[in-house]
């Protein structure tokens, strides 16, 4: 119980923290802004590297997790780095 | 220090991670820095892949995974078009709440053996955020690329809606029957599976194209709440913070699209646009239509001129001869500025990026505080694709379901040119009287072709 104590105020130190980072941003970089941190919701990889493969099912909830939590990364790192080349002060 | 313990080390890199994320997030904020903070961002990412990997059940497995996911998504992010943007943020969203989703349904099998209360909510509730935000963003992926053809009011729509009710009813009394008969646990959780997806469908499935840079934020949110949520349920400080960070992001730009069109998020999710025809039954006199020869004539004594992107420009995929007849006027001695309205197009900053693809300059962008004080001196505002966005009824007439709305007031400037392929009203379902006001000449046709047709206009001297 003690852990989800401490766990529970990381959360909401966190969110506190997120929504004082992010309360001015101008228009032009809404798009990016919320490609980067579709990105970083990937982190979920890191949770799916952890499960525990013990029965068949596991591993294939495993398998498809990394899978797709993959995808998150790549794809959200890679398009928001593209949009934001373009974002070049002429 | 005799047992050498990873789980030490994990932590402590994962806080650099973190630490990275956050400054990487707050780099992404402004136009200077907001590269470097995507590149900051991600090696905070692989830091902390790295540090998980360390430690792995199967490495083989995994590697297998990473490398189909990476190559596919790598894949996605290098052929999709600028224009497919939205559907794209919002395909990548979905597969980030699908592996929540799964992480819970992995941890389940954990957990029956060596039941604790507060981890079973914590799976339940990391099922429904993660699985909602799976199919939701599938439906919003399928509403933006267009197969997805399924609006308000459709029957097909309400019994997707009465299973999202159903699936928030589903939470709790998933919690209390599977606390009773945990032996026979699978039916009642699969079915909990089930109703979850179903429920996420009837969640974005009933709402419109207009509305959409809210719904993609929304879940933008979710998916990062989701990600929190697992990092509680496997103890992992990374998860937290970083899905912490992407749900209070998520968050304020949702808030800050309901703004932009002066409605409640909750407004937006489940009532929609009252649909109120009888408001503009008034007289609204004639529309004056023009041709591309005197639209030219009129731009060419112009010496600034505002143009105004709307969904209709996405459609057209116009945003290269916007600027080419951007740059024409330019060359022509006027001064040129876009304005760009919050939630004009399908998300967040849509105008944005497609100016930017077609290389207008961003200091060229203005909002609508910005520009509406001296929206008298523009000699012609030209409207492309926009409707609700310039609608004067958000500002003039109380009744209007749209009264209130913060506007681009194109109808001050001396001249307004609409490009419009015809006279339907915009996704609000709101008559624009903008169309006829004395100021207003009507451009019919595709947005592409008209703009085309003044480009060549301009060239021919």
């Amino acid at each position: 119980m003690e852990v989800y104590v401490l766990l529970g105020f990381v959360l909401i130190l966190s969110i506190y923290l997120g929504l004082e980072l992010i309360s001015k941003v101008p228009s032009t970089l809404h798009t990016p802004l919320m490609s980067g941190a579709n990105a970083i919701s990937g982190i979920a990889l890191v949770g799916a590297l952890t499960l525990s493969m013990d029965t068949h099912l596991q591993v294939i909830l495993a398998f498809l997790a990394i899978f797709f939590a993959t995808i998150n990364v790549f794809g959200g790192y890679l398009v928001t780095n593209r949009m934001l080349k373009m974002f070049k002060k002429k | 220090m005799e047992n050498f313990d990873f789980t030490n080390i994990q932590n402590i890199i994962y806080m650099f991670s973190a630490m990275l994320f956050i400054t990487g997030i707050k780099m992404l904020g402004k136009e200077s820095t907001a590269q470097k903070g995507n590149f900051i961002s991600a090696t905070g990412m692989l830091l902390a892949i790295s540090a998980t990997a360390i430690n792995i059940v199967n490495p083989l497995i995994a590697l297998v995974a990473i490398l189909l996911g990476g190559i596919i998504g790598a894949i996605i992010s290098v052929k999709v078009k600028m224009t497919s943007i939205p559907e794209m943020v919002a395909l990548f969203n979905g597969f980030g709440g699908l592996a929540t989703f799964l992480i819970a349904w992995s941890q389940m099998n954990n957990l029956v053996n060596d039941i604790a209360i507060l981890q079973f909510v914590l799976v339940v509730i990391t099922i429904y955020i993660g699985g909602v935000t799976f199919s939701g963003s599938l439906v919003a992926f399928g509403k933006l690329s267009g197969r997805i053809n399924v609006n308000k009011g459709d029957v097909l729509a309400n019994i997707f809606v009465s299973l999202f009710y159903l699936s928030l009813i589903a939470v709790p009394v998933t919690l209390i029957t599977l606390s009773i008969y945990i032996e026979t646990y699978q039916l009642i959780f699969y079915m909990f599976l089930a109703i979850v997806i179903l429920g996420g469908i009837g969640f974005v499935l009933p709402i419109g194209g207009g509305d959409m840079p809210v719904v993609i934020s929304l879940l933008n949110s979710f998916s990062g709440i989701a990600a929190a949520f697992a990092g509680l349920l496997l103890v992992n400080n990374v998860l937290i913070v970083a899905g912490s960070l992407v749900g209070a992001s998520g968050l304020i730009l949702t808030i800050i699209m309901a703004k932009a069109m002066n409605r409640t998020i909750g407004n937006i999710l489940f009532v929609g646009y009252a649909s109120s025809n009888s408001s503009s039954s008034k007289d609204e006199g004639e529309v004056k239509p023009i041709n591309a020869e005197d639209a030219y004539l009129i731009l060419e004594n112009s010496s600034s001129v505002l143009i105004v992107p709307g969904y209709g420009m996405a459609v057209a995929q116009a945003q290269h001869v916007v600027r080419e007849l951007g740059e024409l006027l330019e060359e022509n001695g006027a001064e040129v500025k876009y304005g760009i309205h919050p939630v004009a197009g399908r998300m967040p900053g849509h105008m944005n990026v497609l100016l930017a693809e077609a290389n207008v300059s961003y200091d060229l962008l203005v909002e609508p505080d910005d520009v509406n004080p001296t929206m008298e001196v523009f000699d012609v505002a030209i409207v492309i694709g926009a409707n609700d966005v310039v609608n004067p009824s958000a500002t003039e007439e109380p009744g209007s379901p749209i009264y209130g709305m913060p506007i681009i007031e194109v109808h001050k400037a001396k001249t307004v040119f609409v490009l419009k392929r015809s006279m339907s009203s915009g996704f609000a379902g709101v008559q624009n009287p903008l169309f006829f006001k004395e100021n207003t000449r009507m451009l019919f046709g595709d947005a592409k072709d008209s703009i085309s047709n003044l480009v060549s206009e301009f060239k021919e001297l």
